[in-house]
């Protein structure tokens, strides 16, 4: 338990994302099963214990001290697992600590009467950062900043030499924890577990994005599919040994969220592509498939008012056979013969764009035509001869994702990043002038953005923004911005989307700075109505 | 019958002793200062005499220079001195280097100010020692049951295994400059760590006086000269404000690192960006606190700062009156 502990309080501090796999991979490496196997199954979320509530342990901590004394202690912490963690009064004679194998064994076998006493003798045999990792492992959802696949990275790079992550995914769903057998083929004491097993997650392939001014001088128009990049989240449905199932492309399974989808499955195979929101064949914007995502069940108004479907872009397997090694061009006929099948108004196929030369690709991309390609986030181009390859190789399929939305906008606020950036100002809160009370011109907030600047141009914000600071609050400060003093920033962005959780309305995705115009008086950066016509047009097409 | 408070009462200035006509620990200047411990909020300059022990009037001439007060008398641990008609005696209090309790006597009544303690082992100063006491007036910077200090031999292996892990890292520990940055190259050494510890500059005159007091630091370099490159596995000790500025950028990827009793509450060490949070504090922790009440058992407590509250409310709990002075000016956040 002490490992585990010290691996999630370490985790928990840690942004660096080669630092977080430094940590587990030693972790994984240097403690015995069955521990790390069930660590590992935290990490990736594949543990859950339903015996366990946390409700009873603020009672238990109460009969054991002063609850003002514990008010005072709660009050002064914030977070109710990590005041218990440090206030439990430990009743003297406590057992060793527990292994984590043992607390994992107990919870998943224990009667919740039986849990509570095991819990509160853990509690007395443990350190403060031993309960804590305790509480979080028993309610669930560690937050320590981890995805489930950067873990399983982390499993792969443990080998020597490291294996690649896609086969670590290709087998996870065959897998159980506590993974003997995965951590024995890793460190080469035995077979590569078999990954037969009907309903599994088959690793994506994803697309290199496009170099321009590089990649088209090498590339022959004829080799190459083109089709659009559908602005919904890429998926695989899964339809094998009567088991259906849909999965985001990191194998996370959604299958619950989107039960409509899951039932329009009815031949046998595996579809690769993008989830979305689609009303009479038509596509809804990314803001509905929004209403549907992150939802762990759905109920009825919500699969009327959002309805959600797949259009096909490749096809995995069919039937029994994997058809991954086929050529993509085979695949396609394939797919178009399988969806063709289906029948279903919740699979459609991606239509292939025709064309003869780059220059005329290129002008569809600029200029796509009415309908659902207006809101596509760019083209796809795949080889015609490209097997179906996990992981990102260069050269098959290349992205080419349309030119970005641009509006000029001033600096607001500033805040310190972490790890390699914790000396500089590095997170920017940025604003376009609107009109205040009494007609006054005044910036509200419209976005914020921590990337996207060279570090020697981070060096010059980072001075800039010590050298024009108003005011501080704790890591952030606020930056002069009027309209002769200030730093404009050109914002490059995705798409704007309407929120409430911003003053100005308005939110945008995937906003970067793409450059830093010293040059331009704050007083001539961009309005609000600017974004909000913008966010019309979207809405409208 | 004496009542305490004619003996030892708090003003603006700090806690005074009408009798003897001094004050301990004062935050503004005055005629006659009994000084417990060198750091900067309770030993200031301009004082018209100080009395305190050799090590802390050493540590005030090096910070503020020989001239820091009109007269300085030293005191060594258990030697009584009087004031008038009272009796001082300094006994140690484990804080810090010259760190002392202020036992104050007069016809019978004994009261004890604690200034800073600390009841752990500690490498650069001698123990705490406990004064039975009619009247007991403590510290309270930790005093919420939230604060348990773990053992520091954990918390060093805990920054040596990292070291271990991340060798193209440097790893930056803030540590306050008097007491804390001196504790933790004694406790590196002891946990093996036998190459050189670089220093940040604002350190070095106390080092130097730590050593001059038999405390021995080992190999020290400044973290002054050198390429970025030469930093890479390397342990570099600098003040807590430090490790966060453009100072830190010569350093590869640095691991910050904090050591403060703060840095046992997980929000605390992640609003300072403090990836790797040591908790290793010079004060007493709450059982420490506690035990220590307990342990006296005085007619009375008395609390000089930090979360009186809490502190007053356990010793009430076990039948000790306990009242609560909430002195002012001395620091919370910057000490630890």
């Amino acid at each position: 338990m002490k490992a585990f502990a010290e691996l999630l309080d370490r985790l928990s501090l840690t942004g660096s994302r080669n630092a977080k796999l430094t940590l587990v991979r030693d972790y994984l490496r240097e403690t015995p099963d069955p521990d790390r196997g069930w660590a590992l199954a935290a990490l990736t979320g594949d543990l859950s214990f339903d015996a366990a509530k946390p409700a009873f342990i603020r009672k238990a901590v109460e009969e054991r001290m002063d609850p003002q004394l514990f008010w005072w202690s709660y009050d002064y912490v914030g977070d109710l697992a990590e005041t218990v963690a440090l206030v439990w009064p430990a009743r003297p004679g406590a057992n060793r600590e527990p292994e984590l194998s043992e607390v994992v064994d107990a919870l998943r076998g224990a009667t919740r009467a039986e849990v509570q006493k095991l819990i509160e003798g853990w509690l007395d045999a443990l350190q403060p950062t031993g309960r804590w990792a305790l509480l979080k492992l028993m309610t669930g959802g560690l937050r320590v900043g981890m995805t489930a696949r950067l873990a399983k990275r982390a499993a792969a790079e443990m080998a020597d030499p490291p294996v690649p992550v896609a086969e670590v995914e290709e087998l996870w769903h065959a897998l159980h924890p506590p993974y003997e057998d995965l951590f024995a083929w890793l460190e080469g004491r035995g077979e590569r577990p078999s990954s037969d097993n009907p309903g599994r997650f088959r690793p994506a392939m994803l697309a290199q994005a496009i170099d321009e001014a590089v990649d088209f001088a090498g590339l022959d128009p004829a080799d190459y599919a083109a089709e659009w990049k559908w602005d919904g989240i890429r998926v695989q449905a899964v339809n094998e040994g009567g088991v259906r199932r849909l999965y985001t492309r990191t194998g996370d399974d959604i299958s619950k969220s989107f039960p409509d989808v899951v039932d329009a499955l009815q031949a046998e195979g595996v579809i690769d592509g993008e989830l979305l929101v689609m009303r009479d064949g038509k596509v809804a914007s990314f803001a509905d498939l929004q209403q549907r995502l992150n939802r762990k069940t759905v109920d009825a108004k919500a699969l009327a008012a959002f309805p959600a479907a797949i259009r096909a872009y490749d096809l995995l397997s069919e039937g029994a056979e994997d058809t991954r090694t086929l050529s993509f061009a085979e695949r396609r006929k394939r797919l178009e013969a399988f969806v063709a099948q289906e029948a279903s108004p919740r699979i459609d196929l991606s239509p292939t764009q025709p064309f003869a030369t780059w220059a005329e690709l290129a002008a569809l991309r600029a200029d796509p035509p009415p309908g659902d390609p207006q809101i596509a986030e760019g083209l796809m181009l795949k080889r015609w001869d490209s097997v179906y390859e996990a992981g990102r190789p260069k050269g098959p399929w290349f992205k080419w994702k349309r030119d970005p939305f641009l509006i000029d906008a001033v600096l607001m606020y500033a805040q310190r990043g972490h790890g390699k950036r914790s000396s500089f100002y590095s997170d920017y809160t940025f604003g376009v002038w609107t009109e205040g009370e009494e007609g006054a011109r005044v910036l509200t907030p419209v976005g914020k953005a921590y990337f996207g600047f060279t570090d020697e141009e981070l060096k010059q914000i980072d001075k800039y923004v010590r050298d024009n600071t108003i005011e501080r609050f704790g890591p952030v400060r606020s930056v002069r911005a009027e309209p002769h003093h200030g730093l404009v920033f050109e914002v490059a962005f995705e798409g704007l989307q309407r929120s409430t959780r911003h003053k100005s309305g308005v939110a945008m995705r995937f906003p970067r700075i793409s450059r830093l115009r010293w040059d331009k008086p704050p007083g001539e950066a961009d309005e609000l109505p600017i974004l909000e016509r913008m966010l019309a047009q979207m809405e409208g097409r | 019958m004496i009542r305490p408070q004619d003996l030892l009462c708090p003003r603006p200035e700090g806690l005074y002793c009408a009798l003897g006509d001094f004050y301990i620990d004062p935050v503004r200047p005055v005629a006659r200062a009994v000084i417990t411990h060198g750091h900067a909020d309770h030993a200031r300059a301009g004082h018209g005499a100080v009395l305190a022990t050799p090590e802390t009037l050493d540590i005030m001439g090096e910070r503020y220079g020989a001239e820091f007060a009109g007269a300085r008398e030293a005191a060594a641990y258990g030697q009584p001195v009087n004031r008038d008609a009272v009796e001082v005696t300094l006994v140690p209090a484990g804080h810090v280097l010259g760190s002392a309790q202020a036992v104050v006597r007069w016809k019978g009544l004994t009261m004890v100010v604690s200034g800073d303690y600390k009841r752990r082992r500690d490498p650069t100063c001698p123990p705490f020692e406990p004064v039975p006491c009619d009247v007991f007036i403590s510290e309270a910077t930790f005093g919420l049951p939230v604060f348990r200090h773990p053992d520091d031999k954990e918390e060093i292996a805990r920054l040596l295994r990292s070291v271990a892990q991340f060798p193209e890292r440097s790893h930056l520990v803030g540590a306050y400059a008097l007491g804390k940055a001196q504790r933790i190259i004694r406790l590196l050494r002891e946990g093996g760590w036998d190459r050189p510890i670089y220093v940040h500059g604002a350190l070095e005159r106390l080092n130097a006086l730590y050593e001059r007091h038999g405390i021995d630091l080992g190999p020290l370099e400044p973290a002054t000269t050198g390429k970025k490159a030469d930093f890479a596995g390397q342990i570099i000790i600098a003040p807590p404000s430090a490790t966060q500025d453009r100072w830190s950028r010569r350093f590869p990827d640095p691991v910050t690192a904090f050591a403060s009793g703060w840095m046992q509450v997980r929000a605390r060490a992640r609003q300072r960006g403090v990836e790797l949070p040591l908790v290793i504090s010079d004060h007493a922790d709450w059982d420490e606190l506690t035990a220590t009440v307990d342990e006296l058992r005085p007619g009375e407590l008395w609390i000089t700062h930090g979360r009186e509250e809490a502190l007053a409310r356990w010793a009430e709990m076990h039948g000790v009156p306990a009242r609560a002075l909430a002195l002012v000016g001395y620091e919370e956040e910057d000490d630890g």
